[in-house]
C-alpha cells in the first residue's frame, strides 16, 4: 500500500492504494465517494465515468496510481456547494432522464464532457457520445432530451 | 485481479529497464489490458505504465510530409491532431470504442495487441505505415502475424508509428453494436504509386490486404471497379455476430463504401 494523492472535486485528497487498485475503488472505498458506480466491472457500461484532467474516463479501467496528481471530477463535484444542481443534473430531473438512476452518474459525467467540447450538439451527436454509457431501464430518449435541454435546445428533439 | 506492482517510468530507457523484470508487461491505455486483468487472463508481476513518457506522446510531421505518432498517443488526440492532414486516419481514430475509451486507449497499444477486429491495424496496413520500436523499424506489411500476434519481441516496445499520407483515404466500418469493434472494417488509401486496401474484423488471420481490389482500384478508383470482386468465405471469422459468408460479403460492401467515401 502506498499513499496516493490527487485533487478530487477541487480539494486535495489522499488515500491508500495498491498497484492494482482501480481509480473507481480508490474513489469509492478510499475516499467514500460512492456516487461513481460500478455497473459491469467489464469496462462496458460507463456508470463509472469521471473526468481525469478534464477528460471523460472509465474509472474502472484505469489504476489509481495512474491518476496520482491528476484533477478528478466526480458526480459529487457537479452540484454547487449549496446543493444547487448543475444545469445537466437539473435537466435530467426535469425531463425524467433517469428511472432507477444507477447509470445516471456516468451519463451526467459523459454529458458534461460532451457539452464542454461541443456546447450545442445535434441529437445524433449526443447519441453517438453516449455510445459507452448503458441504461438498462431503456431511458435513452429522455436522457437525450435532458442533454439537449441542458444545451439550450429543448425544442430540437421530437416528442415521443 | 491478481496482485502486481505498477511502475511509472518517465523515460523510454527507464521503461525498458523496468520491463527487464520477470513477467513485467507494458501498460499503455489499458482499455483492453485492464479488463483482461480483471478476468484474470493475465498475471504480470509488474505493469510498466507508458503514459508518463513524454517522448512517446504526440503527433509531428517530417520534411517528407509523413506523420509521426507517438505510441502512447490516445485515439482522441490522433482524431484531433491529424484531422486536417490525414482526415481518413482521424475519422478512423474517432470511431474506435466510445469517447471514454478514446481518451485512454493508444495507437501503440492497439497495434501491439493486434486484435483481429481492431481498427488501427487496418489504418497501419492500409497506409503502409512503419512501426518504429526501440530496436528497429518494421513495415506494417511485415508487422502483423495473425490474431493477437505481431513480430514484436518480448522486450521490444513500439516507440512511434510513421504514416505516409495518401492523396485520398477513407475507413468504412460495420461496427458490432455492443462492442464497437469492427464486424468488418475496410481502410482504403490512394497513393501516387497505387492503392492499398486493408481489411480488419473479417479474417481469422487478422488484418489483411485485399490485393485483387488494390489492383482494380489502381486502374480505376471507383466503387464500380470493385463491384464484381469478392473474397472467399473460407478463413473468415464465424461467430454469433456473423457467419464467414456474411463477413466475406461485408468485405466487398465496406470496400465499396470506403472508396465512395474517399472519392
Amino acid at each position: 500500500m502506498t499513499k496516493v494523492s490527487m485533487t478530487v472535486n477541487g480539494k486535495p485528497a489522499t488515500a491508500e492504494a495498491k498497484g492494482n487498485t482501480l481509480l473507481v475503488d480508490y474513489l469509492r472505498e478510499g475516499l467514500g465517494l460512492t456516487g461513481t458506480h460500478v455497473g459491469c466491472d467489464t469496462s462496458q457500461c460507463g456508470a463509472c465515468v469521471v473526468h481525469v484532467d478534464g477528460e471523460a474516463v472509465k474509472a474502472c479501467s484505469i489504476f489509481a496510481l495512474e491518476a496520482e496528481g491528476a484533477e478528478i471530477t466526480t458526480i459529487e463535484g457537479m452540484a454547487a456547494p449549496d446543493g444547487t444542481l448543475s444545469a445537466i443534473q437539473q435537466a435530467f430531473q426535469d425531463y425524467h432522464g433517469l428511472q432507477c438512476g444507477f447509470c445516471t452518474p456516468g451519463m451526467v459525467m459523459s454529458a458534461a464532457a460532451l457539452l464542454k467540447e461541443n456546447p450545442r450538439p445535434s441529437e445524433q451527436e449526443v447519441r453517438d457520445y453516449l455510445e459507452g454509457n448503458l441504461c438498462r431501464c431503456t431511458g435513452y430518449h429522455n436522457i437525450v432530451r435532458a442533454i439537449m435541454a441542458a444545451s439550450g435546445q429543448e425544442s430540437a428533439v421530437a416528442a415521443e | 485481479m491478481y496482485a502486481f506492482d505498477l511502475a511509472r517510468p518517465t523515460s523510454v530507457a527507464d521503461a525498458l529497464k523496468a520491463l527487464q523484470e520477470e513477467d513485467a508487461q507494458p501498460l499503455a491505455g489499458g482499455q483492453t489490458l485492464v479488463p483482461t486483468l480483471k478476468a484474470r487472463l493475465a498475471a504480470p508481476s509488474t505493469l510498466v505504465s507508458l503514459r508518463g513518457i513524454s517522448e512517446m506522446q504526440g503527433v509531428c510531421h517530417d520534411d517528407q510530409g509523413r506523420i509521426h505518432i507517438g505510441a502512447a498517443t490516445t485515439h482522441a488526440a490522433v482524431e484531433r491532431e491529424v484531422a486536417k492532414d490525414y482526415p481518413g486516419l482521424a475519422a478512423l481514430a474517432g470511431q474506435i470504442g466510445d469517447p471514454a475509451v478514446r481518451n485512454r486507449g493508444t495507437i501503440g497499444g492497439s497495434l501491439a495487441n493486434n486484435d483481429p477486429s481492431a481498427c488501427y491495424p487496418a489504418a497501419a496496413l492500409g497506409s503502409g505505415a512503419t512501426i518504429v520500436t526501440n530496436a528497429r523499424e518494421i513495415p506494417a506489411d511485415d508487422f502483423f502475424e495473425g490474431m493477437f500476434t505481431t513480430v514484436l519481441e518480448e522486450d521490444e516496445l513500439i516507440f512511434s508509428v510513421r504514416f505516409p499520407v495518401p492523396k485520398v483515404s477513407a475507413y468504412a466500418k460495420f461496427a458490432q453494436p455492443a462492442s464497437r469493434f469492427a464486424l468488418t472494417g475496410v481502410f482504403v488509401a490512394q497513393f501516387d504509386d497505387g492503392v492499398r486496401v486493408a481489411v480488419t474484423g473479417a479474417s481469422e488471420d487478422g488484418v489483411f490486404r485485399w490485393s485483387e481490389a488494390e489492383d482494380a482500384l489502381g486502374r480505376d478508383f471507383s466503387a464500380d471497379a470493385v463491384a464484381g470482386l469478392s473474397v472467399p468465405a473460407e478463413g473468415m471469422i464465424g461467430d454469433l455476430h456473423g457467419t464467414p459468408e456474411y463477413r466475406a460479403h461485408l468485405v466487398g460492401v465496406m470496400t465499396r463504401r470506403a472508396v465512395a467515401a474517399a472519392g
